[in-house]
């Protein structure tokens, strides 16, 4: 049926006063039959015209006409031609847009099975046709070409309000262009407002079965590359042929770009991929932005906001609650609270229907969003005018002016009040009827029932279309029912007294049953009399038969219409809500709470210096603007915050040279060469071991990218600044550095069904690492050579190579090497090839055989970064022993004790406490490999590593010797701020409880109050390690394995 | 101490990277005496000036300043030192694991749900290069532990100084072990963003398996019940006849478990069967300590050093779990069970209980003690007390501190076994190469 519900459209613009709209009959196409051409031209009248969130006309008048506005305006007389419709005490609104709609493009789904962990490698793509490298990329695809009106879909998006929707196909990481249309049920040709609107993004590959990227990471370096190479492909390049993928991103540069992040420090990530190269995304977000609302309001971008939020879980059992987490139930909380947030920070968004389960959830959330503080004018807005404006459709929808398309609300209200409905939604011109108008239809009647004895005298109350009371002599009991056209009537005398008003209640007895109305609770007895009938306005008629089965006519005569109600429904008191913390975790600290600066004088300790001065005892430091300002005796400070230091230990902040907390993903796999990925480009300083960390005195990490390939990612120092967003954690002016992985990772020795990607020994990954810096010396020379030449007329630039710019550096000096390696063979095989390609390693880590090639690391010039005491999970390190360290440190190498755990980090000082059991160095050269001398071989032993005047604040109160296993961090200080204090600690851990105790409260009145529940979700953290040597991180980890190899 | 040195480079010198000529010690014959001890009993009791005397293996007499006899007795003179019980290991895979990566190497599990009859004494390598490393600080016994799926077998206890599994039984099958699945609702597996791959199928209620999985293992155990009590069988069920000493107590039944549910679960088979349980792994059980105690069901702790179970708990709440049982009068032992240093730990997983709650003493009952309490060797060892096996080891300091923890002497059954293993040969090997003569 192309136009659905037509009686009952009929009979509501009866009651408007009005006929059918068609659009306007495509010119091209030949018509079977004789030529109808109709222009669809009415003129809405007595209306309050909404045009846009800014203006409101009283009395206006709409005229619309082939699917367009022609004119609005206040009292305009209706065109000749035009069919009236009055719409006296109406409402009417732009019909709402949706530019994130699931709408006429179906996203592709992901085969089953197949691939994942341990599975073979995927290195190239398996799309057929001229399309670039990565099967992720498809930037080739428009919507248009694919989109199919579905009017299933359209009509829960019509009776919501929507007009409008801009589709896309939902698949891959570029997604090519997506399409505006309307929702009406005509040909797709009709109903497209823009071919191609729009270019989309996403970190995610989507059906791509292609290896690469596997990481967070990798999937901005991929996007990055392919901006590069698209600009690079505009010269022609003869040798890459014809490629689809990079002309379309090409061709659809100049389009809005709109990225889904999907989370919000996604949407950070997202928004510097588009700084890099000149685009500012439309960024779909993910409902948690109200977390850092500074943040992404620096970003400029518009928003895409869901009006999804998180369902309530069932947390009734303790044991259930337990394994929820505070800042899930937090969000669950808060997330409707996102609109509102946004607004208030004066950030530009637009409403979507996308990510609700229904979108009949659709009213119901954005209710809830105004409840607590999303304004009304804002909401019409981000429904309207800022979607259609940042599809660059504006002067085509969101606000009801001449020339655009009769895209309209009728509603018989405000339309945001409580009570109010969406009557119709004209589309393009035509209309589809959400609600029957029932104002037109409540009120008194006059019945007369022409019967076998003569007319019997009737007055019929009628308060909806399903609930009516009939009145004769006594009220009778009575069954009503009315769609628009059909009116259904059914009496019969009460055999019971009826409370007053109930006036459908069935009598006892009566058998179940009656008319069509599922909504209908009454039965009537068998000898009812039962009378059916057509509304034909204010008047019906109609045929039935009496008690006793004689068939009977029937009249009935509005004679007073039901004044609509007035909306008097209060606005709901602001709900009482938890604070948002930074970061959103536990331990995190309120805005006004935030730990700042500060003078700090402590007093009377033994001081670590690591210096010449050794260790000094009955000592005070000193820390003022974040540096270390004094170390001395009977030091003082004006308005210093006094720690008693007495019987206790200050150190340098230790710092762990190889950690994989705080990111969100470390290991791109998909090649064995990923130099162009960067750890900083996805860091997660809402990482809760960051916290956990600075409880064991940690203030530095090395993050490192995985061990799964030759040549991984660049990596990134941070600080642990609890609470500071993700550039705040960097450590700044430090030198990059890279991680490089030999020996059994990088030959997927642990993958279940073999390994198909180069390298498979170590012969193989000796090689990748020739080729690949025989090809970054190439690059180099191909790019001075270009940079050399004066007249570049006539010359292509070369083709910028993330991942050889990255090698580049490494043979320019501006980039370090930290090398994951365990044997001997490994260790003097790398040091070879970089002795013959010329590049160095500035630091083998875990190097568990180090101590049998300690003189040929010194030779070359390296660090060791090691363990203390691990060996036997895997081959490679059968050999290790624990006296590594100690013999490595007595051949001259500089060596730090890294973790590569997160549990293992805030135990650092104890580990390096065995490397004096196990090899007898000092006390104070044990402390020195968890501070000063990974600070050394990070570049960074200007600025922390010691207590020495000068430095970064960065320093740690022990209760004891630092390396004693009872020794516990009293105060962890990062730039003379205090991150962790232990009494504070117990504070918070006290504030967590009562927090998680109100909202499994509030969980439970939801539950009881009959709100929908689904079970409690345990909160998993998803830790970023080693699948090569597994630790104890508790019941709620699991471990990301990639969807290929992951390792430490 | 020349000897040993002698020895050392003899070693480094025959069979360097090995530990081949690493021997087990012949019977202890005759009266042997450690004096000037600080003995720390094991059982919270620390002596000081302490005199051990060991006869033929056994404990004779302990004390403050015992004489020391005037004939040809040996003396070991213990100055400023630290005497400690041996330590107990009571959770491990040591002898089943070479290399844990290495699958060839690995012989901890059997396919299938109900493996009652499976022995992981049979497959015991008592030349794993592991176990001398544990040896050199402090362990000289272990409970090797057969993993699985659901029932996996019997574990045994073993001494460290064999030459084969027969000479190592210490008390040979003297557990059976159930894994408790896990009843917890898995997140699905998905990848980075969304879209990530998942199973597929219909979604799976764990908590409702696991539960299925007990209830069928319940039945199982009724049935061998039942059959145990029969005098004779027409068809032998093997798997049935492996739960027997369970029944009769002369077996007591780890379970590992770690959430309250789980080891909520895990009390059915104390009430049901009667049986002597112990809750191993146990990171939830300070939630329910009161629980425990009341139903006389005792803990291992399986790792100390491990994250918090939820974001929302307390950063150091594994380590303030063994106080929570103290307190609480739950019998506990603490183990080691990090899979890249292999049980090694042991004594510093104890530190840190001491650090966060437990006296010292306490913590070294944690891995003495109390360790051959709940692993029912009680009787032979975990206490420097008369009657029982000389296991005892010496030294230099607080042997629960990294910083001062130096094991210089260890006895098994009064035998004084060599604390050489592959990595100090390695070590020698290396100072050697680099003209770095005096180990330091």
């Amino acid at each position: 049926m192309r136009k659905p519900g037509l009686l009952a459209r009929l009979a509501v613009l009866a009651s408007l006063v009005s006929g059918p709209v068609v659009l306007p009959a495509q010119v091209t196409f030949p018509e079977n039959g004789i030529a109808n051409p109709r222009h669809g031209h009415y003129a809405f009248t007595n209306a309050t015209i909404v045009k846009d969130a800014g203006s409101t006309i009283s009395n206006g008048t709409l005229v619309i006409r082939d699917g367009r506005i022609t004119a609005v305006g206040a009292n305009l007389a209706a065109p000749a031609g035009a069919v009236v419709i009055d719409c006296k005490g109406k409402y009417l609104y732009p019909s709402f847009i949706d530019i994130y709609a699931d709408y006429g493009t179906a996203a592709p789904q992901r085969a089953p099975g197949g691939g994942g962990f341990g599975g073979p490698a995927q290195l190239a793509t398996t799309t057929k046709g001229p399309f670039g490298w990565n099967q992720a990329m498809k930037s080739d695809v428009d919507a248009y070409k694919v989109f199919a009106v579905d009017d299933a879909k359209a009509k829960p998006l019509r009776d919501a309000g929507f007009g409008t929707v801009l589709s896309h196909v939902k698949d891959g990481i570029a997604r090519g262009t997506g399409t505006v249309v309307t929702l009406a049920n005509e040909r797709e040709n009709m109903v497209i407002v823009r071919d191609r609107a729009t270019a989309h993004f996403s970190f995610s590959k989507g059906t791509s079965t292609q290896s690469y990227p596997s990481s967070m990471m990798g999937t901005i370096a991929l996007l990055r590359q392919s901006y590069l190479d698209a600009q690079w492909y505009k010269g022609n390049p003869p040798l890459e042929g014809f490629n689809a993928t990079l002309k379309a991103i090409n061709d659809n540069a100049s389009l809005p770009q709109v990225f889904e992040a999907g989370d919000l420090w996604n949407d950070l990530r997202a928004d510097r991929i588009g700084d890099e190269f000149g685009f500012q995304y439309i960024i779909k977000g993910g409902g948690n932005e109200y977390q850092r609302v500074k943040e992404i309001k620096a970003t400029n971008a518009s928003y895409i906001i869901s009006l999804n939020y998180p369902q309530a879980q069932d947390v009734e059992d303790p044991n259930d609650a337990r394994f929820v987490s505070l800042k899930d139930m937090k969000h669950w909380e808060l997330a409707p609270t996102n609109p509102a947030a946004m607004e208030k920070a004066g950030v530009p968004f637009a409403l979507t229907t996308a990510d609700l389960r229904t979108v009949s959830l659709f009213w119901a959330n954005l209710r809830k969003a105004m409840e607590y503080g999303l304004t009304e004018n804002k909401a019409l807005d981000a429904l309207t005018r800022t979607p259609a404006t940042l599809m660059g459709v504006y002067d085509k929808v969101g606000s009801l002016e001449p020339g655009k398309l009769a895209n309209f609300l009728i509603t018989n209200g405000p339309i945001f009040g409580e009570k109010t409905s969406i009557l119709e939604n004209y589309v393009q011109g035509t209309p589809y009827t959400v609600k029957e108008d029932m104002g037109t239809v409540t009120g008194t009647y006059a019945v007369t029932v022409n019967g076998v004895k003569g007319a019997e005298k009737y007055t019929l109350d009628v308060k909806t279309g399903s609930s009516a009371s009939l009145v004769g002599t006594d009220t009778l009991n009575t069954r009503f029912s009315y769609d628009g056209k059909n009116v259904k009537l059914g009496f019969a005398a009460n055999t019971r007294r009826q409370r007053p008003g109930a006036d459908n209640a069935a009598p006892a007895g009566s058998r179940p049953g009656g008319f069509n109305r599922g909504t209908e609770s009454a039965a009537l007895p068998p000898n009812a009399v039962l009378l059916s009938g057509i509304s034909n306005g204010k008047e019906w008629n109609g045929t039935g038969i009496d008690s006793s089965g004689n068939s009977i006519t029937w009249t009935a005569v509005l004679t007073s219409s039901r004044e609509p109600q007035a909306d008097t429904t209060r606005r709901k008191e602001a709900p009482v809500l938890g604070r948002v913390t930074f970061p959103f975790e536990p331990f995190g600290w309120e805005e006004s709470q935030k730990p700042q600066q500060e003078t700090i004088l402590i007093k009377n300790a033994t001081v670590w210096t690591n210096e010449k001065d050794g260790i000094l005892q009955n000592t005070d430091v000193l820390l003022k603007g974040g540096k270390i300002t004094g170390v001395g005796k009977n030091l003082s400070a004006a308005g210093a915050r006094v720690i008693d230091g007495t019987g206790k230990h200050v150190t340098a902040g230790i710092i762990d040279e190889h950690s994989h907390i705080a990111a969100a993903s470390i290991n791109e796999g998909g090649q064995s060469v990923t130099s162009e990925v960067r750890i900083s480009d996805n860091l997660n300083p809402e990482d809760i071991n960051i916290y956990r960390q600075l409880s064991g005195g940690v203030t530095t990490s090395h993050i490192l990218h995985g061990s799964a390939n030759v040549i991984g990612g660049q990596t990134q120092l941070i600080k642990l600044r609890w609470g500071a967003n993700d550039d705040d954690l960097k450590f700044k002016g430090w030198t990059g550095q890279i991680k490089f992985a030999l020996g059994e990772n990088v030959k997927r020795s642990s993958s279940t069904q073999g390994n198909n990607r180069y390298p498979d020994s170590r012969m193989g990954v000796e090689q990748v690492l020739v080729d690949a810096f025989t090809r970054a010396k190439d690059y180099q020379k191909e790019w001075k050579v270009y940079n050399d030449t004066k007249n570049k007329k006539g010359l292509t630039a070369p083709r910028r190579d993330l991942e050889l710019d990255a090698l580049v550096e490494i043979l320019e000096n501006k980039r370090y090497i930290t090398c994951h390696s365990y044997v001997q063979s490994e260790i003097m095989g790398s040091i070879e090839v970089a002795n013959r390609m010329g590049y160095k390693y500035n630091t083998f880590t875990h190097i568990l055989e180090g101590y049998k090639v300690a003189d040929k690391m010194l030779e070359h010039g390296a660090n060791a970064s090691t363990f203390s005491d691990w060996w036997a999970y895997k081959m490679e390190v059968e050999d290790a022993i624990p006296y590594n360290a100690a013999i490595m440190q007595h051949v001259g190498l500089n060596v730090a004790i890294n973790s590569d755990d997160a549990e293992m980090a805030r135990r650092l000082n104890q580990e390096a406490a065995k490397i004096v059991k196990y090899g007898g160095v000092t006390e104070e050269e044990a402390l020195k490999m968890v501070t000063l001398n990974p600070a050394k071989m990070l570049h960074v032993d200007d600025k922390v590593g010691s207590v020495k005047v000068g430095k970064d604040a960065d320093v740690v109160l022990w209760s004891d010797n630092p390396l004693s296993i009872y020794a516990k961090s009293l105060y962890t200080i990062v730039d003379g701020t205090v991150y962790f204090d232990r009494e504070k600690d117990a504070e918070l851990q006290k504030q967590v409880d009562i927090e998680r105790n109100r909202l499994v409260r509030k969980l439970n009145g939801e539950k009881r109050s009959g709100a929908p529940m689904v079970p409690a979700q345990p909160t998993y953290y998803l830790m970023h390690t080693c699948s090569d040597h597994g630790h104890s991180h508790g019941l709620l980890v699991t471990e990301d394995t990639g969807d290929f190899e992951t390792n430490d | 101490m020349k000897k040993i040195m002698f020895a050392l480079f003899a070693a480094v010198t025959l069979q360097a990277g090995a530990q081949s000529n690493v021997m087990p010690a012949g019977p202890q014959k005759g009266l042997m005496i450690i004096k000037n001890a600080t003995i720390h009993v094991g059982n919270g009791k620390v002596i000081q000036n302490g005199t051990i005397k060991v006869q033929d293996g056994k404990i004779t007499e302990v004390g403050e300043n015992l004489p020391t006899p005037a004939d040809d007795v040996k003396v070991i003179d213990a100055k400023g030192k630290h005497v400690y019980p041996g330590l107990i290991l009571p959770t491990s895979s040591l002898g089943l694991v070479e290399i844990s990566a290495v699958r060839a190497s690995n012989d901890t599990r059997e396919i299938g749900e109900l493996n009652p009859s499976v022995r992981s004494i049979v497959a015991y390598n008592a030349d794993s290069k592991v176990i001398n490393t544990l040896r050199s600080n402090g362990i000289l016994l272990a409970n090797v532990i057969p993993q699985g799926e659901l029932l996996s077998g019997s574990s045994s206890v073993v001494q460290l100084d064999a030459w084969n599994w027969e000479d190592a039984a210490y008390n040979m099958d003297g557990g059976m072990n159930i894994f408790m699945p896990s009843l917890l609702a898995r997140p699905a597996r998905g990848r980075f963003g969304a879209g990530g791959p998942n199973a597929g199928g219909a979604p799976s209620d764990p908590v409702k398996e696991g539960l299925e999985k007990i209830e069928r293992l319940k039945a199982f155990f009724r049935e061998a019940k039942a059959y145990n009590a029969e005098a004779a069988h027409t068809e032998t069920n093997l798997k049935f006849e492996a739960l027997k000493p369970l029944f009769a107590k002369k077996q007591r039944l780890y379970v590992h478990a770690n959430t309250a549910k789980q080891m909520l679960v895990a009390l059915d088979f104390v009430k049901e069967f009667g049986v002597d349980m112990t809750i191993v792994g146990g990171s939830e059980s300070w939630q329910i300590a009161d629980l425990l105690k009341q139903n006389n069901v005792s803990v291992i702790l399986s790792q100390m050093h491990s994250l918090p179970t939820g974001e929302d708990d307390d950063v150091d709440q594994p380590y303030k779990s063994a106080a929570a049982l103290q307190k609480a009068g739950v019998v506990f032992a603490i183990s080691d069970d990090d899979s890249q240093t292999r049980g090694r730990n042991l004594a510093f997983n104890a530190g840190t209980a001491a650090a966060y709650g437990l006296t010292k003493e306490e913590a070294l009952q944690a891995i003495t003690l109390n360790a051959a309490q709940v692993l029912g060797v009680a009787d032979k060892t975990g206490s420097i007390e008369v009657g029982k096996d000389a296991n005892i080891i010496i030294s230099d300091g607080d042997i629960l501190d990294m910083r001062t923890q130096n094991v210089t002497d260890a006895y098994i059954q009064g035998r004084k076994i060599d604390l050489n293993d592959k990595q100090k040969m390695l070590n020698n090997r290396y100072l050697e190469k680099y003209n770095l003569k005096k180990p330091f």
